[in-house]
């Protein structure tokens, strides 16, 4: 029988690192009112976190405030609270969680409380729900609202059309936008600046996440890539503070990969790797070290996930350029996860499993997120198809606790790796 | 005719989950070719002007057994996109040669990439339609998608679609906007003359018949429905919003009608009304089609609204403008875009004192009773306070 998780949970220089980045985001958002700091508040998919930093605005996050508080078992309460006033029980739990939060005060999750936005850069990046969301939450302020449009990359490739669109937008609307609710005029060569220290920390990143093409992997690239992912794929990426994250974290994992040894867990070191799987769809946030247990106490460690790329897929060369500011920024918008068609999707996702030599593909279907839910069983059953591994399918939700049944999960998960294991194991002569 | 027959004709039409009628139309010349487009909006023009007959795909509603689409749906998905993959697995959509799959909502953008693999040797595009309405970044944004289409369907029609094919194109739109507003306007003046029932198949008949045939049909029916007086009902006088993607059931429509609502306007197939106005003819038929849905396009869920003052504004005048006295939301379980939309929507009308009621359905809800009895209530209501 497994152990119950401990309450120790073991910590590495970079993810003590990565909690003071946090926390001191959270504290310079908590004061940003009164010190007259302006505030804007965007989405993790196509944001334009380099661009924001030019005119000296904190950053916001609210999706990372959501999953935060699912973490801190908050979101459930502010989920009811969001229904109670009026919020389907249908729709994504990531707005409700905000939503709620909002209507209690919005105290953020580390305690402190959350400044009123100056300004909403509505980044529309690989999800329709995100449009609604800055439309319900600009009712509450007083506060300009800025649309980017990204357009869905259907055919698996960026046109010129689209990324001009893209460009002339962040010219000519966000811009500007950002420079009236700011007082600063743009510099682009302080654009440039912040891009050249993405590209630092995109280089480490992919470094890092294709480290567990090793056998055995030295990072679990599911759950503990939400941690690798942190600070990239939110206010961080154009800092030198996230750049030097990066570094730090590279040189840990390449100590891990010089000694052989696996990816760290809550509860310490690995142990053996007997299953390597590729993750689709997002991590459960309400029980996220429960749902991470199921997999390590069965020495299932996740060597690829599309989740690490709804902030920016980078892993086949793309980089934020500082000599094309404005088009590296429409490209990374539009080249984000869930801005990609199905099959482009599927193509990657089989890519993984063959190039990361996963034993299958597990997805984790999300109740909140038609932007990856929808179409996910016809992609288990091409990747299948096309990798000859075999798939699981687990249903969850983001944040909403009430849609994680840990008995469920476990059976379906302890029945795949039952399969996993008869797949792999020897034939009787 | 008599308004029986057209209706009759329309329900058969509405029936037939075959598409019969495409058939017959693709069979009656050589070298014809049908384009499927989903829910909200694609410009229908230039599928006219290749030469092509447009047809919508609403689903499978109530009489569908969905046998294959719900392998490939969790059940927290609404309806409408596993019974549309059933119609195709099915083989029913066979007499299309291509789908379009407009930017509405995600479940309807995953199912373009859904279509690309499941239907291999189909032309299938994603349509996307911008968010930003400057015709200068918007409008040219949405001038080279309409320039791709216009490309691509020439391509498959084997000739160039000429700004001229296009503009006779727009015209026979045009005049298929004004016979269906000139409907509206007479359900809205007489509702118990024009049952929404039977507009409702009207508007369906237009998803797959040619667009002047279907013009003609609707005069027809106004002309008939004039010669005949129905009985007038002491109903209110509702607007129903939330029904632009998902169908209900037909039955559901009649349960409204029957639980003593008049329902004067509404976001049905929006497709047919989406734009407000005649599109010019002179000048660019491409820059016309893009000014027309850029400044003069339906309010929306699936359209960004850059100011929020006016935020539930186009709803509001749907319901001065025609005289409700309310507004029943109906929204498909599961639906991002009706169901986010919703709130906003209702504190709008709440701060004008516009009351409302609201539910969810499904394309085969079969139990229509508690929607009735709500919209009963709520139809009693309306007339206690106006009492
Ligand atoms: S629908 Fe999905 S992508 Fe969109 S906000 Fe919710 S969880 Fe995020
Ligand atoms: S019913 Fe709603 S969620 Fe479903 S496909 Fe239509 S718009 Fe999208």
């Amino acid at each position: 029988m497994s152990k119950a998780p401990s309450t120790e949970v073991i910590k590495e220089p970079s993810m003590l690192k990565q909690k003071a980045m946090i926390d001191e985001n959270f504290k310079l958002l908590s004061t940003a009112n009164e010190e007259g700091r302006k505030v804007s508040s965007t989405f993790v998919p196509g944001n334009l976190n380099e661009l924001l930093m030019c005119f000296d605005l904190a950053r916001n996050f609210p999706e990372i405030n959501a999953l935060q508080n699912g973490l801190r078992k908050q979101s459930g309460r502010f989920i009811m609270e969001a229904e109670r006033n009026g919020q389907s029980e249908d729709v994504c739990t990531y707005v409700k969680s905000d939503l709620g939060m909002m209507m209690q005060g919005n105290v953020g999750p580390t305690g402190d409380p959350l400044p009123d936005p100056d300004v909403l850069v509505l980044s529309y990046t690989g999800c329709f729900t995100f449009m609604k969301w800055f439309e319900l939450v600009r009712e509450h302020y007083d506060c300009e609202t800025v649309m980017l449009h990204v357009p869905y990359q259907a055919d698996g490739k960026i046109t010129d059309n689209m990324r001009d669109y893209v460009v002339k937008q962040i010219k000519e609307e966000v811009i500007p936008t950002l420079e009236r609710v700011s007082g600063v005029k743009f510099d682009i060569d302080r654009l440039r600046e912040y891009l050249r220290q993405s590209a630092k920390a995109e280089d480490d990143l992919v470094w890092i996440l294709q480290s567990a093409k090793n056998k055995p992997s030295p990072i679990d690239a599911f759950f503990g890539g939400v941690y690798y992912i942190g600070p990239i794929f939110t206010a961080f990426r154009g800092t030198e503070a996230a750049a030097e994250y990066y570094r730090t974290l590279r040189g840990e994992i390449q100590e891990r990969l010089t000694n052989g040894q696996g990816p760290v867990t809550p509860e310490g070191d690995f142990g053996e790797e007997k299953f390597r799987l590729v993750v689709e769809g997002t991590p459960n946030y309400t029980n996220f070290r429960e749902f991470w247990k199921m997999f390590y106490d069965e020495g299932a460690v996740v060597v690829a996930s599309s989740y690490t790329k709804v902030g920016g897929v980078y892993d086949f060369g793309f980089r934020h350029d500082p000599d094309h500011p404005l088009e590296s920024l429409a490209d990374y918008c539009l080249g984000c996860y869930t801005n990609l068609s199905l099959p482009a999707r599927i193509k990657m996702l089989a890519g993984y499993v063959e190039d990361y030599q996963a034993d299958g593909l597990l997805i984790n279907s999300v109740k909140s997120c038609n932007s990856f839910s929808a179409g996910q069983l016809l992609m288990l059953r091409e990747i299948e198809k096309r990798t000859g591994k075999p798939g699981a399918f687990i249903e969850t939700d983001l944040v909403d606790p009430r849609y994680f049944s840990a008995a469920n999960v476990k059976n379906r998960m302890e029945s795949y790796f039952q399969m996993l294991q008869q797949k792999s194991a020897p034939r009787a002569a | 005719m008599t308004v029986q027959d057209i209706v009759n004709r329309c329900q058969a039409l509405f029936d037939d989950l075959d598409f019969q009628a495409v058939q017959d139309w693709k069979a009656a010349a050589a070298g014809r070719k049908a384009i499927g487009y989903m829910p909200i909006y694609v410009p229908r023009e230039i599928i006219h002007a290749a030469g092509m007959l447009p047809v919508g795909i609403f689903g499978g509603g109530d009489q569908l057994e969905v046998i294959h689409g719900d392998a490939y749906y969790q059940s927290y998905i609404c309806r409408i996109p596993r019974s549309t993959i059933e119609l195709g697995i099915s083989g029913r959509l066979d007499c299309l040669d291509g789908m379009l799959f407009p930017s509405i909502c995600d479940v309807i953008r995953n199912l373009s990439g859904m279509w690309q693999l499941l239907f291999e040797d189909k032309y299938v595009r994603y349509f996307d339609v911008p968010q930003n309405y400057r015709d200068d970044v918007g409008g040219s944004f949405y001038i080279h998608e309409l320039q791709q289409l216009r490309d691509d369907l020439a391509e498959m029609a084997g000739r160039e679609i000429s700004d001229e094919d296009l503009r006779q194109s727009i015209a026979v739109y045009n005049d298929n906007r004004r016979v269906i507003a000139d409907l509206y306007a007479l359900r809205a003046k007489q509702p118990w003359q024009v049952p929404t029932s039977e507009v409702y198949l009207l508007l369906r008949a237009g998803m797959v018949l040619p667009v002047e045939e279907h013009s003609q049909l609707i005069r027809d029916y106004v002309a008939a429905a004039d010669a005949e007086q129905r009985p007038r009902r002491d109903n209110c006088r509702v607007v129903v919003n939330g029904v632009f993607c998902e169908q209900p059931p037909l039955g559901l429509i009649k349960s409204i009608e029957m639980a003593g609502c008049y329902v004067v306007d509404d976001d049905f197939l929006l497709v047919t009304r989406w734009l407000l106005d005649d599109v010019p003819l002179e000048g660019d038929p491409l820059e016309n089609l893009s000014a027309a849905f850029l400044h003069r396009s339906a309010a929306t869920s699936a359209k960004f609204e850059p100011d929020k003052q006016d935020k539930g504004r186009f709803l509001i005048d749907q319901v001065r403008d025609n005289g409700a006295e309310g507004v029943i939301f109906a929204a498909p379980s599961f639906c991002d875009p009706a169901l986010l939309d919703r709130p906003m929507l209702q504190d709008a009308l709440s701060a004008v004192d516009i009351p409302f009621t609201a539910f969810k359905y499904a394309e085969n809800t079969g139990q229509l009773q508690a929607i009735r009895e709500q919209a009963g209530t709520f139809a009693d209501s309306i007339k206690l306070w106006s009492a």
